[in-house]
């Protein structure tokens, strides 16, 4: 049992949630998450850690409430308890002094692109943060990024906010402005990151994405999770969940994650028949 | 009148197990056998010989081999038990059992006592052996029924802290026999709830997960305490848990939870599992129960690739989750698989198929990249090869479709690489396993032991319970004797 300690909507479905687990506070690094399982009937959710402090011992996690499981967890009030967490989990980022690294996050990318962001600024690189979303009130974390990066550029698809455009037209402006870029870090949906990787690619420049495939443990016990890369099989959880983008195979991972979309869908329809949603929410 | 001879015990049939119907059961999670009643658990254990000197317990040496087999890996007082339960004494029975064993409602269940103490049994030799395993599971079940099970009187506190990670069947033996020797233990399990592949490997119907939670309640009830999701070699280093939190002591009995794949084309599309993942999210994750949340593919027709105790435990899973038909696909002969009799049993009575001397070669998927068939070849026996087992050998243009929508793969586990991975001073093998001393259990790093499938490669229960006794016992005296040698 871990109490939440805060609980906030930041933007429309997403939660950010501050949970008491000091020794995972204590050891985690940029990059790694944590299984969480809100009650004891409720599956195993992998978040990536967004913050941590080790000295109230807790850790941030941010997550859109998409489905019955992030619902439910979504739900759970601030001082209630979450049956599970488990961390920290996964391979941290490779952080090093690489010389300019662009650190692009996607809607809720931008809680998994900020801790590297801040790793990476720390280790003596120049930050370039690209932050996009759909639109203005889903744009998270603004603040927390402006202060891990040097420079941040903002763009929401409809324009409400920042730059009017996706986050692959923006980097590449940022590519054609004439930056010498040793590095780019793309957290987001599939198709943004795969739509960086692709853009990346062309221009030769490495890129780092993290991956959320479906996972049961999150300790290579299962390999549930388990992606290509470079033609290779490997397991998200404890080989990732970070992987040089140009390697993976984005067709496997999106067919991976729609296994049980169809018992998903009828899950969060019995679930918001069963828990209609608080008028005052 | 001329009064008959009594009969010799090997010409008495041994008792049968009552089971529930095959048709029946293959469509419930519910336990396949129901147990003796107390009269049966009498009659069968008045057929034991009470031998002086007895082959169950210490085993037998192989005339041919000249090698010691059978017997019992935690030497459990087998004649003492069965003839407490012979005089209806059948808590006493329990009783003396746990003297050395602390899950025996367990052991009862899935150790493969053919291969041990009833393999060796005189009356065995003869005709058919004492049915140990069921008397085992018998007490045990008689004691936890009527209210029988009190933790023994344990020894005075030793002031010393013992780390366990993992709480499987050799971190659980290791906890209870170090409890009651008075050291403080604390296991550590990654998982949400305890007993390892107890819980997330081995069915409900074969063993109930009541049994394993009243088992570590027991610990519990000896002081042994239980964090659970709690990941060693991610959260804390053992050189964290020994320097910075005070164990003297730490037992490594992390298992062989990383599973192999085949490597052949199509293994990563929808619908194929490693029977761990299957099996994860059917026994720990509950997926066969509407209450519980986590997804599981309902297959109409699942192939299960291997020839082992998991392999039917999956087979047979896949049945009750609905599918019309089930097939073990194994690349040897019947003679040559690893299973248990009694498992390959109950999975043909259940109907479950058997498409031997097959193997696959490639996996076939649907366009939308869900599994639709499988690609095999035939084979053949050949050479013996290094394992002793006639080497499969592929028959030539032999190749065949078979129409599927899951595939299960259940050819093995190798040993779990968080701890070896993070403790940079413990020695390890070729094959990733932790290298330990089979009479110890000490590896290279002092004052840490290890034991079970991390130090074997996959293995039995018993033998991981039996190597968690030996390490046991070699702690207490690192613990007890000043800590100097291993």
């Amino acid at each position: 049992m871990a109490r939440i300690v805060a609980k906030r909507i930041i933007a429309p479905n997403t939660v950010r949630m501050d949970i008491a687990a000091p020794k995972i506070a204590r050891k985690r690094k940029a990059g790694q998450f944590v299984i969480l399982r809100a009650a004891e009937e409720s599956e195993r959710i992998p978040l990536t850690i967004a913050m941590s402090d080790p000295v109230t011992g807790t850790i941030t996690v941010i997550f859109q409430m998409v489905g019955h499981s992030t619902m439910e967890l979504g739900r759970l009030p601030e001082g209630g308890e979450v049956r599970d967490v488990v961390g920290p989990l996964g391979k941290p980022t490779h952080i090093e002094k690489f010389g300019t690294v662009v650190s692009v996050g996607g809607g809720i990318g931008t809680a998994v692109a900020l801790p590297i962001a801040a790793a990476m600024k720390q280790a003596g690189n120049r930050v370039i943060g690209i932050v996009g979303a759909r639109t203005k009130d889903l744009l998270i974390l603004q603040d927390e990024m402006k202060a891990a990066c040097d420079e941040m550029l903002v763009s929401t698809d409809d324009g409400s906010f920042g730059i009017h455009g996706f986050v692959t037209q923006v980097l590449e402006k940022t590519i054609a402005r004439g930056d010498k870029i040793d590095l780019a870090l793309a957290i987001g949906p599939v198709p943004m990151m795969r739509a960086v990787c692709d853009l990346t690619k062309r221009h030769g420049i490495r890129t780092i994405v993290s991956l959320n495939p479906i996972m049961i443990d999150g300790t290579g016990m299962c390999g549930g999770c388990r992606v290509s890369v470079g033609g290779k099989t490997k397991f998200c959880c404890v080989d990732g969940p970070e992987f040089d983008g140009h390697e993976v195979d984005w067709d496997l991972l999106v067919n991976r994650q729609r296994m049980y979309m169809d018992a998903e869908r009828k899950a969060k329809e019995t679930f918001r028949i069963a828990h209609p949603e608080p008028k005052s929410d | 009148m001329a009064e008959t001879p009594a009969k010799k015990p090997w010409e008495i049939p041994r008792q049968k197990m009552p089971e529930q119907d095959p048709k029946e059961r293959a469509r419930n999670f519910r336990e396949v056998p129901y147990g003796y009643s107390p009269e049966q658990a009498v009659a069968e254990a008045k057929r034991c010989m009470q031998c002086k000197n007895p082959p169950c317990v210490g085993g037998r040496k192989n005339k041919k081999t000249g090698e010691r087999e059978g017997g019992c890996p935690v030497e459990i007082d087998i004649p003492a038990f069965v003839s407490l339960i012979a005089k209806g004494e059948f808590i006493a029975a329990a009783r003396k059992i746990r003297e050395k064993n602390c899950l025996p409602a367990v052991c009862g269940r899935v150790c493969p006592q053919e291969e041990q103490c009833e393999k060796t049994c005189t009356v065995g030799a003869r005709g058919e052996p004492i049915a140990i395993g069921r008397l085992e599971r018998f007490a045990a079940d008689y004691e936890r029924a009527n209210g029988g099970v009190s933790p023994p009187p344990k020894a005075p506190p030793t002031g010393k802290k013992v780390a366990v990670i993992g709480s499987g069947p050799a971190g659980l033996t290791v906890a209870g026999d170090l409890a009651m020797l008075g050291h403080e233990v604390m296991v550590f399990e990654a998982l949400h709830c305890g007993g390892g592949v107890l819980v997330y490997g081995i069915p409900e119907f074969r063993l109930p997960k009541e049994i394993v939670r009243r088992e570590i309640e027991y610990l519990e009830s000896l002081g042994v305490k239980f964090e659970y999701d709690a990941v060693i070699g991610k959260r804390e280093t053992i050189d964290e848990l020994m320097k910075e939190e005070g164990f003297d002591a730490v037992f490594v009995g992390t298992g062989a939870g990383a599973p192999s794949f085949l490597g052949i084309p199509g293994e990563n599309l929808n619908g194929v599992y490693s029977a761990n993942e299957y099996l994860t999210r059917s026994n720990l994750m509950k997926a066969y129960d509407q209450l519980y949340d986590t997804p599981i593919a309902r297959a109409q027709k699942a192939a299960v690739v291997g020839g082992g105790n998991v392999a039917m435990d999956a087979a047979r899973t896949a049945l009750r989750l609905g599918a019309e038909e089930v097939t073990i696909v194994y690349r040897r002969s019947r003679a040559e698989m690893p299973a248990r009799k009694e498992e390959i049993h109950h999975a043909e009575e259940e109907g479950v198929r058997f498409m031997l001397l097959t193997n696959p070669i490639r996996i076939l998927g649907d366009e939308k990249g869900w599994v639709k068939g499988m690609e095999c070849l035939r084979m053949e026996l050949g050479e013996p090869d290094e394992s002793g087992r006639r080497r499969p050998v592929p028959v030539k243009g032999s190749e065949f479709v078979i129409d599927v929508d899951a595939v299960i793969v259940a050819i093995g586990n190798t040993p779990n690489p968080l701890i070896p991975q993070t403790t940079p001073d413990l020695e390890v093998g070729r094959h990733g396993t932790i290298i330990a001393d089979p009479e110890t259990g000490a590896t290279s790093k002092k004052g840490v032991y290890a034991g079970g499938d991390i130090v074997t490669g996959a293995a039995t229960v018993i033998l991981a319970m039996g190597a968690g006794r030996k390490a046991a016992r070699a702690m207490h005296k690192y613990l007890t004797g000043g800590m100097r040698n291993r």
